[in-house]
């Protein structure tokens, strides 16, 4: 058994029928998550990979943005808990014919679906459409609000590798202000006691972050040296105003890891990036492929976590019913 | 109680033969513990042992109350073509029983399965019968849960009638 695999220090009880933002969870209900991905991860291992938790249930993933990894995380989550699942994308819909948000979404609803997985560029959709509907909804990403299973699959990559989350210091680095990534990040880290750097130019990374507790550095260099976790975020070209960017060269020179930064870390550095990487420049491809970084495992813990988030808030949901 | 389980298992199954004993999650599992170490004792030397976890298997989540922290299966053996003893503290319903067995074929196909447990209540609701029991019990009331506790998880060994809280 993994470190991961570390008896749960508490078991509150489930009760969440939507999931969408790590500020919402307290630490327990993290843990909580967590503990319950870690069961899901061996299901991965079987030669059947799939278990009959959500078996009847249909999951839509709703995505009206683009998206790879997690839209393709969460189909495969649903399948592995024997749900039906649906894709629906904004390219190709009535979402291009003016249809809003909510009656895209309730007439989704009024298929008979269990659960909506929601991407949407509009911070708060998620929160929108769960005051709307009847089902679960599930936040996978909402504008540069939060992207709570990628800030879960984080915590569980980084406690995995540590055996622990408590104490350990985290830089998290580039475009912050843009970062939906960061902020569920900066959340469930600071809630289960880590130390949260963020680190980048401040046009990117302004330090009215500091009133949620975290560290505003813009020097990489002066805290590279002390960091357990280095969490390197995408250039999202699509979302900077140009006045608020450099110039690539700039931008990697002062905030890349590049070989002549990664030598100044700790020797047990954990390297993570959320993808999609721009190789050369947020982080150098050598590093990226290297033997500290977590990059693909935490492609591979996505998809226990994103397990665990369809099964209990399915769970809770039935509950309440 | 223990003892005489042991007994009716060791008659069924020969020491020389491997075959594998997975306990179902949480008293199945430290039985199945015990039947094994037990069965060694006894010069059986080829068992495996394995744990399941049945929580997304069951169909009663439920009436079983507060939802339970899912955790691990471990089988690491493989139990194909080989017996099987499926172990569990009591027999009620055969809910469980039913889920270890869909379970278990989502990892191989033993040649036999059967079924140890330490009390046998009644009151099933499938077609689902023990082959080996250590104590049998009628007439338990429905509304009425029969604990098992045992010394590795409870500090003591004990089988207790209670109303359902």
């Amino acid at each position: 058994m993994n470190a991961a695999g570390a008896e749960p220090t508490s078991i509150p009880r489930w009760t969440r029928k939507h999931l969408l933002a790590l500020e919402d969870l307290s630490a327990d209900e993290i843990r909580f998550v967590l503990d319950t991905a870690n069961s899901f991860k061996e299901v991965s291992t079987r030669s059947v990979k799939k278990v009959p938790a959500l078996r009847g249930r249909v999951v839509v993933n709703a995505f009206f943005e683009d998206s790879t990894r997690t839209r393709t995380s969460f189909s495969l989550a649903a399948s592995r808990l024997s749900a039906d699942v649906i894709d629906f994308s904004e390219k190709g819909s009535s979402v291009s014919k003016g249809e809003t948000l909510i009656d895209t979404a309730r007439n989704i609803e009024a298929m008979g679906v269990d659960i909506i997985v929601v991407r949407h560029r509009a911070a708060g959709a998620a929160e929108v459409l769960s005051r709307t509907v009847q089902c679960s909804i599930v936040n996978a990403g909402d504008g540069a609000h939060e992207h709570p299973t990628q800030g879960l699959l984080d915590l569980y990559t980084i406690r995995e590798r540590f055996g622990r989350i408590e104490g350990l210091r985290v830089a998290i680095v580039g475009d912050i202000v843009n970062s939906r990534v960061a902020r569920s990040n900066l959340w469930g880290l600071t809630k289960l006691g880590a130390e949260v750097i963020l680190v980048g130019p401040p046009t990117l990374v302004p330090r009215a972050f500091e009133k949620l507790g975290a560290k505003v550095v813009h020097d990489f260099d002066a805290v590279i040296g002390q960091v357990d976790v280095v969490n390197m975020l995408r250039i999202q070209f699509e979302r900077i105003k140009s006045s608020q960017f450099p110039t690539v060269r700039e931008f990697t020179r002062f905030f890349g890891l590049t070989s002549d930064r990664f030598l100044k870390c700790k020797k047990d550095v954990f390297v993570m990036h959320p993808g999609p990487m721009n190789r050369g420049l947020e982080i150098s491809s050598h590093i990226a492929d290297g033997p500290q970084s977590g990059i693909l495992t935490q492609v591979t813990n996505g998809l226990a976590v994103r397990m665990a988030v369809l099964y209990l808030v399915s769970q809770a949901q039935q509950e309440l019913k | 109680m223990v003892d005489h389980l042991v007994d009716r298992i060791a008659a069924a199954f020969g020491p020389d033969r491997p075959f594998n004993i997975v306990g179902i999650r949480t008293r199945g599992e430290v039985l199945a513990k015990r039947l094994t170490e037990l069965l060694k004792s006894r010069g059986y030397g080829q068992i495996g042992r394995g744990v399941l976890d049945i929580t997304l298997y069951r169909d009663d989540l439920s009436e079983i109350g507060p939802r339970p922290l899912v955790r691990p299966t471990h089988l690491d053996i493989s139990i194909d073509d080989e017996p099987l003893l499926l172990v569990d503290d009591v027999l009620f319903t055969g809910r469980s029983v039913r889920s270890a067995l869909d379970l278990l074929a989502d990892f191989g196909r033993p040649s036999v399965i059967r079924l140890a447990v330490l009390v046998d209540r009644g009151g099933r609701e499938l077609p689902i019968q023990p082959d080996f029991v250590g104590l049998t019990l009628s007439d338990i009331p429905p509304d009425h849960r029969v604990n098992v506790r045992l010394q590795e998880t409870d500090g003591k060994d004990e089988i207790s009638v209670e109303p359902r809280a």
